[in-house]
């Protein structure tokens, strides 16, 4: 039993629901309570689609428990071939059903519907969502592939696209212009948009691209084994990992066309004299491993920002994550409980958050900016522009993202500059986000530095060492715009408990303030 | 002498046969009232012993998540509690007492039932009663429960209320009781009124702070401001407290009849009642009457989602001149809503339970002007070219008494004018 506030990942049930929400012609006949109906408005409202998703609730009740919750599930699946006529089912059942056990895999097989049925099994209790589209993806893959002739021009398959999929939509045509500029075409692109007939067709691509290792990972392996189609490893975000990815699908077909890179931005925006403000933000960074994996790399490479923290919330890919800590530097964060990620960012006192929605309302809370660079998705990352990740326009896109939250160069000037003006102060934000900057309210002497989350006179415990900020040191530091003061709080405490001292005076933070000085 | 709404000529509702439906649902479960539930009561955590399921849900039905630590959480049951029940019960102890030691200022903790727990018997009343001995006096512990398989979507508030009352204290004093979760701002009005009209003592279920909470006995008097009470109704009469009949206060007519209703139980004279009411009630005709101009004469049809639909149909036929052409619900109680569906004309279909799919074959064949369903169906049916209102809305907005009516009207006419305000074709 865990206590959990919020989540980062739905249901193993949830994920299958993706992919057939995704995918067009298949239904898919869920073993379940009328309130797990509740997840068809994460299409229909987050993701904005216009259909219901192509999902059956059995929706059993007490009542139904004693007498016959199997004949009910065989109704619905009838019921649900009858009306919508798709050409493949998946049967599975949500927690509750798989505590009563009426095998919903079993009961569709005896029933003979005239297309294939494909049984889903997720262990509620012990997976989640990612598993579940994973899995699921992977089991219609299994099912419906048919071995035939590869395409004569060289394809490829685009797997692990789904329904509410964070920027899915745009990857999708940013992956595919990339290939059509090296002269390759695409297969299939599964499982967004693509109907059992377009599954039965993998086969035919010379080979897979993985865009989503979370959701697309165990189909793509089994392709390679049972069709011998090898699939690309390293996922086209970031102007480098888009190098990269280029390289390696030249590497997997042979093709020497080169890439036309003439609308990527990233490169310049980043080294024109205007970003030289970025240089060393301390950044943090959390999500889904893939996301997170390609915004250390951008953050560090592309950005000149300086990685103060990372990790994932699905430890599926916890051995990954702790790699890249390493190269790094830093302690990696495996964890899908929300507070210990608030607690962990907390004490890294990033200048920004690299995050998701959940890492976002941390950001508001502790004051420090947050960029959206993964999922779980809310209604805000359906964009109405085009707006992906992937390739040289993803790239653009995060540029714009990674420097949105922050306050602008010249702006971070003047705020050093004239740090006490009336309405250009802490509390009132980076100037172009349109919130309107309240007047400082006059504080009275004593209280000034000591806002309820960011008491610096706190005792703190680093390298085992209890360091206490001097009210002297406090309200010198309460100078520092508040942009760069997580970052001198934090130097100074690590630099006073490297050396064992245990009060912070003002000396002492313009010591660190040197020692740090690059 | 203050009008009272007048029974349609043609008669009412209330024996109309009711089309039973038991097929597919698209409702939320009972566990959804905890977001409410939660914000009304302020020294209250409310801990689901559930699934990843449930708390995806609830995290999802609350729509943003605006608090570090809201009073709610889900205790997600893992393999090994479904195991050993034994350990679960250990398991839950171990994380109540956490979570009671972090959060000083709970006095009341509900367990909430989900249908995991249901399903494999975890006796959430004996871990209740066990936990209240362990930490009272300082915290009571209650159960109910939310889940899916016994209830639909409001039905948790009625489950959670008809939990407390049991646990109320006995009272001999004759006091009237306002039960139903309200905003504030609500509650503040419907007692301010009853105030004026010098009907003192008035006490609420549920009270903001457990030390607020009503006490019941054979001299209480009550009145519902939510149709969806149907348990707590019973669960007080148990105790002896009587339940005064009334439409309900949705719009000018309902609050006005809910009013004279609690008045007449209280001998308020016509004089008084005219007195305090007149002026508001003016506002609130006025206030619906800009909003009506829209309605009138367009058609509604109901999707089942909050039991909230017979008392607004009835308001939406009547005072904004409305058709409707069904009017679906999870549970008609006609103990409850009988007095609403007296006064609602024939003609409407009057629909129970749901069977999804033939549903929305009913909808499309009628095409109303406005349907009002869930969160799942409201895109779809817009992109099929219908204008509808998300219900649940209805639920999460200030609608109840005079001063509301008018925003009450504004929820439904709004989707009308936006439809027919945009103009996205080309100008030719
Ligand atoms: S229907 Fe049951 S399993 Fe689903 S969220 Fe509600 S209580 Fe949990």
């Amino acid at each position: 039993m865990k206590l959990t506030v919020w989540t980062y990942e739905g249901p193993p049930h949830v994920g299958a629901m993706r992919v057939a929400t995704g995918m067009k012609g298949l239904h898919y006949v869920l073993h379940a309570p009328q309130g797990d109906t509740y997840a068809d408005l994460l299409f229909t409202m987050i993701e904005r689609r216009d259909h219901r998703p192509p999902v059956s609730y059995t929706t059993f009740q007490a009542r139904d428990l004693g007498s016959d919750t199997a004949t009910l599930f065989k109704t619905a699946c009838q019921d649900a071939y009858d009306r919508f006529k798709p050409q493949a089912i998946i049967v599975g059942a949500s927690c509750t059903a798989e505590l009563i056990q009426d095998d919903p895999g079993g009961l569709a097989a005896t029933m003979g519907l005239p297309v294939p049925v494909i049984p889903l099994e997720l262990p509620s209790y012990q997976r989640k969502e990612n598993f579940g589209a994973d899995e699921t993806f992977f089991q219609i893959v299994r099912h419906l592939a048919q071995p035939q002739e590869r395409t004569a021009q060289i394809t490829a398959n685009l797997l692990g696209a789904t329904g509410l999929g964070f920027r899915h939509r745009d990857d999708i045509e940013e992956v595919t212009a990339l290939l059509h500029d090296l002269g390759i075409g695409v297969n299939v692109i599964a499982p967004l948009n693509a109907t059992p007939a377009d599954i039965a067709r993998l086969p035919a691509a010379h080979f897979n691209v993985l865009m989503y290792p979370e959701t697309g990972e165990a189909a793509a392996r089994w392709l390679e084994r049972s069709h011998g189609q090898p699939f690309t490893k390293i996922v086209p975000i970031g102007v480098g990992a888009t190098r990269d990815f280029i390289e390696e699908v030249r590497g997997l077909t042979g093709v020497t066309a080169k890439a036309d890179e003439s609308r990527l931005r990233l490169p310049w925006y980043s080294s024109s004299v205007d970003s030289t403000y970025l240089t060393g933000k301390r950044v943090f960074i959390f999500g889904d491993a893939t996301h997170v994996k390609a915004a250390a790399r951008i953050a560090r490479d592309e950005m000149g920002f300086e990685v103060a923290g990372l990790g994932c919330y699905n430890r599926e890919f916890a051995r990954d994550i702790r790699a890249l800590a390493k190269e790094y530097g830093v302690e990696p964060l495996i964890s899908d409980d929300y507070l210990e990620v608030e607690r962990a960012i907390e004490i890294a006192q990033p200048e920004m958050i690299l995050g998701t929605q959940m890492e976002r309302h941390i950001g508001k809370r502790l004051g420090i900016p947050c960029a959206v660079i993964s999922a779980p998705v809310h209604v805000q990352d359906f964009p109405a522009r085009y707006s992906p990740q992937m390739g040289w326009e993803g790239a653009n896109v995060l540029f714009d993202t990674l420097v949105h939250p922050l306050v602008m160069g010249l702006e971070e000037h003047l705020l050093h500059m004239f740090r006490e003006d009336f309405e250009f102060h802490d509390d009132a934000g980076p100037s172009h986000h349109g919130g309107k900057a309240a007047p400082r309210a006059p504080v009275a002497e004593a209280e000034v530095g000591v806002t309820a989350q960011e008491a610096p006179d706190q005792v703190r415990g680093e390298a085992g060492i209890h360091v206490v900020w001097l009210p002297a040191a406090e309200k010198e530091l309460k100078k520092i715009p508040f942009f760069v003061r997580g970052k001198a709080r934090k130097n100074t405490e690590t630099f006073a408990s490297e050396r064992g001292v245990a009060e912070i005076s003002v000396e002492t933070l313009y010591e660190a303030k040197a020692h740090y000085a690059r | 002498m203050t009008e009272l709404p007048r029974i349609p000529a043609s008669g009412g509702c209330r024996d109309t046969p009711i089309l039973k439906e038991r097929g597919q649902r698209e409702v939320f479960c009972g566990l959804t009232g905890i977001i409410w539930l939660h914000r009304k009561m302020q020294d209250a955590f409310f801990l689901v012993v559930g699934s990843r399921t449930c708390a995806h849900l609830l995290q999802s039905a609350a729509g943003v998540m605006i608090f570090a630590e809201p009073r709610f959480g889900t205790a997600i049951l893992e393999e090994s509690d479904l195991a050993g029940l034994a350990d679960a019960h250990d398991e839950l102890d171990r994380e109540v007492a956490r979570l009671l030691s972090r959060r000083p200022d709970i006095r009341q903790l509900f367990l909430v039932g989900s249908c995991p727990s249901e399903v494999i018997k975890i006796d959430l009343a004996r871990a209740a009663e066990r936990l209240s001995k362990v930490h009272s006096p300082h915290v009571r512990v209650l159960n109910y429960s939310g889940s899916g398989i016994e209830t639909t979507f409001t039905q948790g508030e009625d489950a959670c209320l008809a939990s407390m009352v049991p646990e109320l204290a006995t009272t001999d004093a004759r006091e009237l009781v306002l039960v139903g979760a309200l905003p504030d701002v609500v509650e503040d009005q419907a007692l301010g009124l009853l105030e004026a009209m010098g009907i003192g003592q008035v006490r609420c279920l549920p009270a903001r702070r457990a030390d607020a909470e009503p006490a019941i006995g054979p001299n209480t008097v009550f009145a519902l401001t939510q149709p969806f009470l149907g348990d707590t109704h019973a669960a007080l009469e148990r105790r002896g407290a009587r339940h005064i009949p009334a439409p309900f206060p949705f719009g000018d007519e309902g609050t006005t009849a809910w009013l004279r209703a609690v008045a007449d139980e209280f001998g308020v004279s016509d004089e008084v009642f005219e007195s305090v009411t007149a002026a508001p009630r003016a506002r609130a005709r006025k206030a619906i009457a800009a909003q009506a101009a829209e309605l009138n004469g367009k058609s509604v049809f109901f999707f089942p989602d909050s039991q909230l639909e017979v008392p607004l149909a009835r308001f939406l036929t009547r005072e904004c001149g409305m058709d409707a052409i069904e009017i679906g619900s999870p549970f008609i109680h006609k103990g409850l809503v009988g007095p609403d569906l007296d006064l609602i004309a024939p003609g409407p279909v009057i629909s129970e339970g749901q069977d999804v799919d033939r549903q929305l074959d009913r909808a499309r064949a009628a095409a109303p002007d406005l349907t009002v369903c869930g969160l799942g169906l409201a895109n779809p049916l817009e992109a099929e070219g219908l204008a509808t209102k998300w219900a649940i809305e209805l639920v999460f907005t200030p609608v109840h008494f005079y001063e509301q009516a008018g925003d009450l009207a504004g929820l439904f006419s709004r989707p009308l004018r936006r439809k027919a305000k945009l103009k996205l074709e080309a100008a030719e």
